[in-house]
C-alpha cells in the first residue's frame, strides 16, 4: 500500500535557500574548526595508532613456549589434520630425529610451517591442541612482499608466539615418574 | 610585429599556463584537505618523495600537509593504462578531452592578473571585448563534455553529456545577463578598464550585488560543481560523461574542470572584487616599481584563492539539486532576476545622469 507523505510547502524565506545556506555554512565551519583547531578527528592514523583488539580476538595462530622456555608442541599433528584450509604443515622428527628439548616429552616437530595466506583464523588448531601449544593471538596485519614470506616457519612462529603458561603435561609426568620411584614398596 | 612583444608574450604565456596548472594540481589537494576537515578527517598526509625525510622540520611538515600529493596524483594518471573501450567513436573519443581543456585554458588569457611590471602589462591579451571573448570561449567548453558523452557510446556518459549541455546552455544565459549591469555601470568591455574603474569608484560588488550572486551561482553551474554537478552525479550516472575514460584522458577532464574553476574565480575577482587592486596601502593604481607589481599579482592571487576555497567549500556544504529544480532555478528565478536587475540598473543610471 502506498503511503502518501504530506510535505509541508516551503515558506518564502525557505524558498530563498538562505536558511539552508546559513545552516550549511554553520555545520561545515563547525566541523572544520573542530578538526583543525580542537583535534576532534574521528579517524585513526593507522600504522602509528592501532586499535586495542578485544581480549578473545582471533588473529594469527602462533606456537607458544611454556614458562620455562620449552617448546610445547609435541608434533602430534592433530592441528595439521584438523586445519580446514590445510595451512599447517608439520614435519615430524622421525625415528632418528632430534628429541624434545625437555625430559618426559616424546618429541618436538622438526619443522612447523603455517601458510598465513591460507589460514582462515578459524581457531580449530587451538581447540584441538592437547598440549596448549598453539594459540590464535592478536596479530591481524600479516604482511609480506612475496608468497615465500608468508609461510611462517617454526622459529618465526615460536618467536612471535611468546610464552603462554598453562598446563605442563611433561612436568606432571616427571613428577608422577618420581613418585613412582619413591613409592615405598612393601615386600 | 616586434620581437620584444613576441618574447614577452611567450614568457607570460609560459608563466600563466604553469601557474594555472600548478593551481589546478594544488586545488585538487585543497579539495581533498578541506573535504577532510569538514568531514572530521585528516586528509592526505603520507605521500613524500624519499628525500623528504632528510630535510629537517620542513620535510615532515610538508608531508603532513600533503604537499607532495599532487605529484603522486599526476604520476598515477601518467602510468595508468590508457584504455579505449570497444565500441567508442574513436575520433570524438580522442578529441573530447582536448576540446574540454582548450577553452578552459584559453579563458585565462584575457584576465589581467596584475598591473604592470616594468613596461609590461600583466595581461596576456588586453582585448577590448574581454568579457565577450570569455563568454564565447566558456560556451565552447560544453562541446568537450557533450562530445565525451556522445563518443563513449554508453548510456551513463550519454546522460551526463545531455544533462550538462542543457545545464550549461541554460546557465550561460543568466550568467551573460548578470554581467550586463556591470557593463552598464562601467561602460566598457575591456577587463583592464573595468578594474581601473573599480579602483576609482569602489568594488562593483557594492554596486551590483545581485549581479554578483547570479554570476557566482551560474559559474558553479558552468563549472559543473556541486550543487549543480549533475553531469557527473556519481550516485546516478556511475561517473558521468567521463565514465569510459581512463589515464591521462580522464586527467584532462579533471584539468578542464579545475581550470574552469580557476578562470571563474579570476573572472569573479576581476568583475566584482576589483581585480589586482586594494583600496588601501596605495595599491589602487598601476605599479611604479617592481615590488609593487609583484604585490598586485599577490593581491590578485589571494582574492582568487579565496574564491577557489569558496568553490571547494560549497561542494561539501550542499546536496545536489534535482534536475527540475536546477532548470527551475536557472530559467524561472535567475533569468527574470537578471533581467529586472538590468532594468533597475539602467533606470538608476538614467536617473543619476
Amino acid at each position: 500500500m502506498a503511503i502518501t507523505v504530506d510535505r509541508k510547502p516551503l515558506t518564502l524565506w525557505e524558498k530563498l535557500y538562505l536558511p539552508a545556506i546559513f545552516g550549511g555554512i554553520k555545520v561545515t565551519t563547525r566541523h572544520a574548526w573542530n578538526t583543525l583547531f580542537r583535534g576532534k578527528v574521528v579517524t585513526m592514523e593507522y600504522p602509528e595508532q592501532k586499535w586495542t583488539v578485544p581480549e578473545h580476538y582471533r588473529g594469527a595462530p602462533y606456537l607458544v613456549k611454556d614458562q620455562e622456555g620449552n617448546t610445547k608442541c609435541v608434533s602430534c599433528q592433530l592441528c595439521e589434520f584438523v586445519c580446514p584450509p590445510k595451512a599447517i604443515r608439520i614435519t615430524p622428527p622421525g625415528e632418528s630425529g632430534q628429541k624434545a628439548d625437555r625430559t618426559n616429552a616424546e618429541k618436538m616437530p622438526a619443522e612447523f610451517e603455517i601458510n598465513m595466506l591460507r589460514c582462515i583464523y578459524c581457531g580449530m588448531c587451538q581447540e584441538v591442541c592437547p598440549e596448549e601449544a598453539i594459540f590464535l593471538q592478536k596479530d591481524y596485519s600479516i604482511t609480506g612482499t612475496n608468497r615465500a614470506d608468508m609461510i611462517y616457519n617454526k622459529e618465526k612462529l615460536l618467536s612471535l608466539g611468546g610464552e603462554v603458561g598453562g598446563i605442563q603435561k611433561w612436568k606432571h609426568k616427571l613428577e608422577e615418574a618420581k613418585a613412582q620411584e619413591n613409592f615405598p614398596v612393601k615386600l | 610585429m616586434d620581437w620584444n612583444f613576441i618574447i614577452f608574450s611567450l614568457v607570460k604565456l609560459a608563466i600563466i599556463v604553469g601557474v594555472v596548472q600548478g593551481l589546478v594540481a594544488y586545488s585538487v589537494l585543497a579539495e581533498r584537505k578541506i573535504s577532510a576537515w569538514i568531514q572530521d578527517r585528516v586528509g592526505p598526509n603520507r605521500c613524500a618523495p624519499p628525500f623528504a625525510k632528510y630535510i629537517p622540520i620542513l620535510g615532515p611538515l610538508l608531508t603532513r600537509w600533503g604537499m607532495f600529493q599532487p605529484l603522486a596524483d599526476g604520476l598515477k594518471f601518467m602510468f595508468k593504462e590508457d584504455f579505449t573501450p570497444a565500441g567508442v567513436k574513436k575520433i570524438y573519443f580522442f578529441l573530447a578531452p582536448a576540446v574540454a581543456v582548450i577553452p578552459a585554458m584559453l579563458t585565462v588569457a584575457v584576465i589581467p592578473f596584475g598591473s604592470v611590471m616594468g613596461s609590461q602589462k600583466m595581461v596576456l591579451a588586453d582585448l577590448n571585448v574581454g568579457i565577450l571573448y570569455t563568454f564565447g570561449i566558456v560556451s565552447m567548453g560544453v562541446y568537450g563534455i557533450v562530445l565525451a558523452g556522445y563518443a563513449a557510446n554508453s548510456k551513463y556518459p550519454f546522460f551526463g553529456g545531455i544533462r550538462s549541455s542543457a545545464q550549461m546552455i541554460s546557465y550561460e544565459i543568466s550568467m551573460g545577463m548578470s554581467v550586463i549591469p556591470v557593463l552598464l555601470i562601467v561602460g566598457n568591455l575591456n577587463l583592464s578598464k573595468i578594474i581601473s574603474w573599480q579602483a576609482d569608484n569602489g568594488w562593483l560588488v557594492m554596486y551590483a550585488p545581485i549581479a554578483f550572486i547570479i554570476f557566482m551561482v551560474s559559474s558553479f553551474a558552468e563549472t559543473n560543481r556541486t550543487p549543480f554537478d549533475l553531469p557527473e552525479a556519481e550516485t546516478e550516472l556511475v561517473g558521468g560523461y567521463h565514465t569510459e575514460y581512463s589515464s591521462m584522458k580522464f586527467a584532462l577532464f579533471f584539468l578542464a574542470e579545475y581550470s574552469n574553476m580557476v578562470s571563474s574565480s579570476a573572472m569573479m575577482v576581476t568583475l566584482f572584487f576589483g581585480g589586482w587592486t586594494l583600496p588601501f596601502w596605495g595599491l589602487d593604481h598601476p605599479a611604479t616599481s617592481l615590488a609593487m607589481g609583484l604585490a598586485h599579482i599577490g593581491v590578485f592571487m589571494l582574492k582568487m584563492l579565496f574564491f577557489m576555497v569558496v568553490f571547494i567549500w560549497v561542494r561539501w556544504m550542499f546536496p545536489r539539486f534535482r534536475y527540475d529544480q536546477l532548470m527551475d532555478l536557472g530559467w524561472r528565478t535567475f533569468l527574470p532576476l537578471a533581467l529586472v536587475n538590468i532594468l533597475i540598473t539602467a533606470l538608476w543610471l538614467w536617473m543619476r545622469s
